[in-house]
C-alpha cells in the first residue's frame, strides 16, 4: 500500500491546516537542531580549528584514507569468502541426503544466533594463540571470519530461500530434458534464485561494511579506529567520529540505492520473485 | 595483546590451542564457580530489554511521522532513518561515550558504570528505533488499500484512520519484522563493549579467554550455546506469535 492514500487529497480548509502543522513541525525540527548546535557551541565544539583541520591533508593521507582501505579490504574479502560459504551451505540445505540438509541446517542456525562480535573476539584470541599467522594479520583473520560466518549463514539462508521460491516448473523442465537433479540445482535454479535475490543481496553488503566497524573492538586498524587515533590526538574526537559516520553513510547509501535499482530490474530476468530490497529475514526458520 | 599466562591453575599455558584431555570438562565447568557467566548475560538482556521498550515508542513516533501528510514531518522521519540505518553501532555506541560523556560531558547517571549502561541504552536505542520504524512500515504495507479507502468513506480524518483502522493491522503485520530486530538487538547488545560496558557478555568471555588459555573453544561455545538458547525461542515465539496475529484476508 502506498502511502499517500493513507489520507484523502486535501481540500481547502485541510490544506490551510497543513501549512500551519507543516510550519510548527519544521519549527520543532529545526528547534531540535539549534539546541544540538547551541551546546555544540557552548562546549566550544563549534570553534575553527576544531574542524578545520579537515581542510588539511594529514587527516585524510594518514588516518582516514588508510582506515576506509583497511574497512573496503575487510569488506571485500569478507564478501568472497561469505559468498562461498553460502552457496556451500544453501546447496548443502538443498541437498537430498537427509543428514547433509540436517547439518547445513545445525550450522547455519547456530551461526545466525551468535553475535558477530562474539565470533571475532573468539577468532582474534584463538588464531593468536594458535600461532599460525603473523601477529598483525590475526585482528584482520578475526574480522573476516567473524563476518563471513555470519553474512556466509545468510547468503546460505537467501540460496535456499531463492530456490524455494522459484516455480516448480523450473526443475520439472529440467529433469524432463534429462538433467540430473543436482544439473538442475546447478544450471537452472541456483542461478536464477540468485538473480531474484541480487537485491537482498546487495542490502546484506550494507550489512558487512557497517560490521567491519567492529574490528574496531578488536584492534583491526579500520576507518573507525584510525578516526579514534586521529581525534585523540587532535583533541577533536566528537568532529572525527562524524566524518567517519558520514563516510559510511554515504558509501551505504550509494549501496542501499543500488539495491533498489536492482529490485526494480531483476523481476525480468527470474522466473522467481524478486525480493525486496530489505534485509533478509532473521527469525529463525522453522522449516516450512 | 598481553602475553597470556595461566596464572591460575599453575598449568603450563597450551600454546597451540586448547589442551584436550580427560579433565577438559571438569576444567571447563570449574570456570562457573570462578566467573559469573549468568550475570554476564543478565547485562545483555537488561541492556535489550531496555533498548527494546524505548526503540519501540521512538520507532513508532518515526513510523507515524512518515506516514502522516505533514511534509516536513516526513522528510524528517526518513532522514533519521537513512542516516541512523547507514552508520555503524560501533560508531554511535563510542560516539555516545567519547563524544556526548567525554566531550560534551552529559551524563545519565551519576554512578560511574551506570552511565556507561545508560550510554549504550541509548546508543542501543537510537539505531535500532530506525529499523522498528522500517518494520512498522513493512506492516503498514500489508494492510490493504480497501481498509484505508473504507476508513475515508465512512469518515474518518487521518489521525482516527491512523490509530483505529491503519496501526493496529499494521502491528500484527509488523510481529514478524519486529521480531527480527529484537534478534538483532539481543546480538548487538554485545556492542556495548565498545561503550565501556564491561560487564556484558562478549567483554566476559574475553576476559576469560585471556585467563584460560586451556579451554578457549569451550569459552566461546558456552557463550555461543548462550546465545541461542536465547535468541531461538524469541524467533520461534515471534513466528507463532505473527501467525495468530495475521489478519485474515
Amino acid at each position: 500500500m502506498s502511502e499517500l492514500v493513507l489520507f484523502d487529497a486535501p481540500g481547502p480548509r485541510a490544506r490551510r491546516r497543513m501549512v500551519w502543522v507543516n510550519v510548527v513541525a519544521t519549527l520543532v525540527v529545526a528547534g531540535i537542531g539549534a539546541w544540538a548546535l547551541v551546546l555544540l557551541g557552548q562546549k566550544g565544539q563549534l570553534s575553527a580549528d576544531k574542524w578545520q583541520v579537515f581542510l588539511t591533508a594529514n587527516p585524510w593521507t594518514n588516518f582516514f584514507v588508510p582506515g576506509l582501505v583497511s574497512t573496503l579490504k575487510a569488506a571485500a574479502v569478507a564478501i568472497v569468502t561469505s559468498a562461498v560459504f553460502g552457496i556451500v551451505f544453501g546447496l548443502g540445505r538443498l541437498a537430498r541426503s537427509r543428514v547433509v540438509r540436517g547439518v547445513s541446517g545445525v550450522v547455519v542456525e547456530f551461526f545466525r544466533a551468535v553475535p558477530v562480535l562474539l565470533m571475532m573476539i573468539f577468532f582474534w584470541l584463538w588464531i593468536s594463540r594458535l600461532d599460525l599467522v603473523s601477529p598483525n594479520d590475526v585482528p584482520f583473520i578475526g574480522v573476516v571470519l567473524g563476518l563471513t560466518f555470519y553474512n556466509g549463514s545468510v547468503f546460505a539462508e537467501l540460496v535456499r530461500s531463492g530456490v524455494h521460491g522459484l516455480p516448480r516448473g523450473q526443475r520439472e523442465a529440467a529433469l524432463a530434458i534429462g538433467l540430473r537433479r543436482s544439473q538442475s540445482l546447478r544450471l537452472v535454479e541456483v542461478p536464477q534464485a540468485l538473480i531474484a535475490m541480487l537485491p537482498a543481496i546487495a542490502s546484506q553488503l550494507v550489512v558487512i561494511l557497517k560490521d567491519t566497524a567492529l574490528g574496531y573492538i578488536i584492534t583491526y586498524p579500520e576507518l573507525l579506529q584510525a578516526a579514534r587515533q586521529f581525534g585523540a590526538g587532535q583533541g577533536n574526537i566528537l568532529q572525527s567520529l562524524l566524518v567517519a559516520a558520514v563516510i559510511f553513510i554515504v558509501i551505504n547509501y550509494g549501496l542501499t540505492k543500488v539495491a533498489e535499482r536492482l529490485a526494480g530490474r531483476v523481476g525480468r530476468r527470474t522466473a522467481g520473485r524478486a525480493a525486496k530490497a530489505e534485509a533478509p529475514t532473521l527469525v529463525v526458520d522453522t522449516g516450512r | 595483546m598481553p602475553a597470556v599466562t595461566d596464572r591460575r591453575h599453575g598449568r603450563p599455558p597450551a600454546p597451540y590451542g586448547d589442551l584436550v584431555d580427560d579433565s577438559y570438562l571438569d576444567r571447563l565447568l570449574s570456570l562457573f564457580s570462578e566467573y559469573d557467566v549468568p550475570a554476564a548475560f543478565w547485562v545483555n538482556i537488561q541492556l535489550t530489554f531496555y533498548a527494546a521498550i524505548l526503540s519501540l515508542v521512538l520507532g513508532t513516533v518515526l513510523a507515524m511521522m512518515r506516514i502522516s501528510p505533514v511534509p516536513s514531518l516526513r522528510w524528517a522521519g526518513s532522514t533519521y532513518v537513512t542516516l541512523l540505518r547507514n552508520t555503524p553501532l560501533t560508531i554511535i555506541i563510542l560516539f555516545c561515550v567519547l563524544a556526548l560523556w567525554g566531550q560534551l560531558g552529559i551524563k545519565l547517571s551519576p554512578d560511574f558504570q551506570r552511565n556507561f549502561f545508560l550510554l549504550a541504552v541509548l546508543g542501543l536505542t537510537v539505531y535500532h528505533a530506525a529499523f522498528v520504524c522500517e518494520a512498522l512500515r513493512s506492516g503498514v504495507n500489508t494492510v490493504p488499500v480497501g481498509q484505508a479507502e473504507a476508513a475515508r468513506a465512512i469518515g474518518l480524518s487521518f489521525w482516527p484512520a491512523a490509530r483505529l483502522i491503519i496501526l493496529p493491522q499494521a502491528f500484527r503485520g509488523a510481529v514478524a519484522p519486529l521480531g527480527n530486530v529484537l534478534i538483532a538487538l539481543t546480538k548487538n547488545s554485545t556492542v556495548a563493549a565498545a561503550g565501556s560496558v564491561a560487564t556484558e557478555a562478549s567483554s566476559v568471555m574475553k576476559t576469560m579467554i585471556e585467563f584460560r588459555p586451556d579451554v578457549v573453544v569451550g569459552i566461546f561455545f558456552i557463550f555461543a550455546m548462550g546465545f541461542v538458547v536465547i535468541v531461538v525461542p524469541i524467533g520461534l515465539a515471534t513466528t507463532a506469535l505473527s501467525r495468530r496475529l495475521a489478519v485474515t484476508r
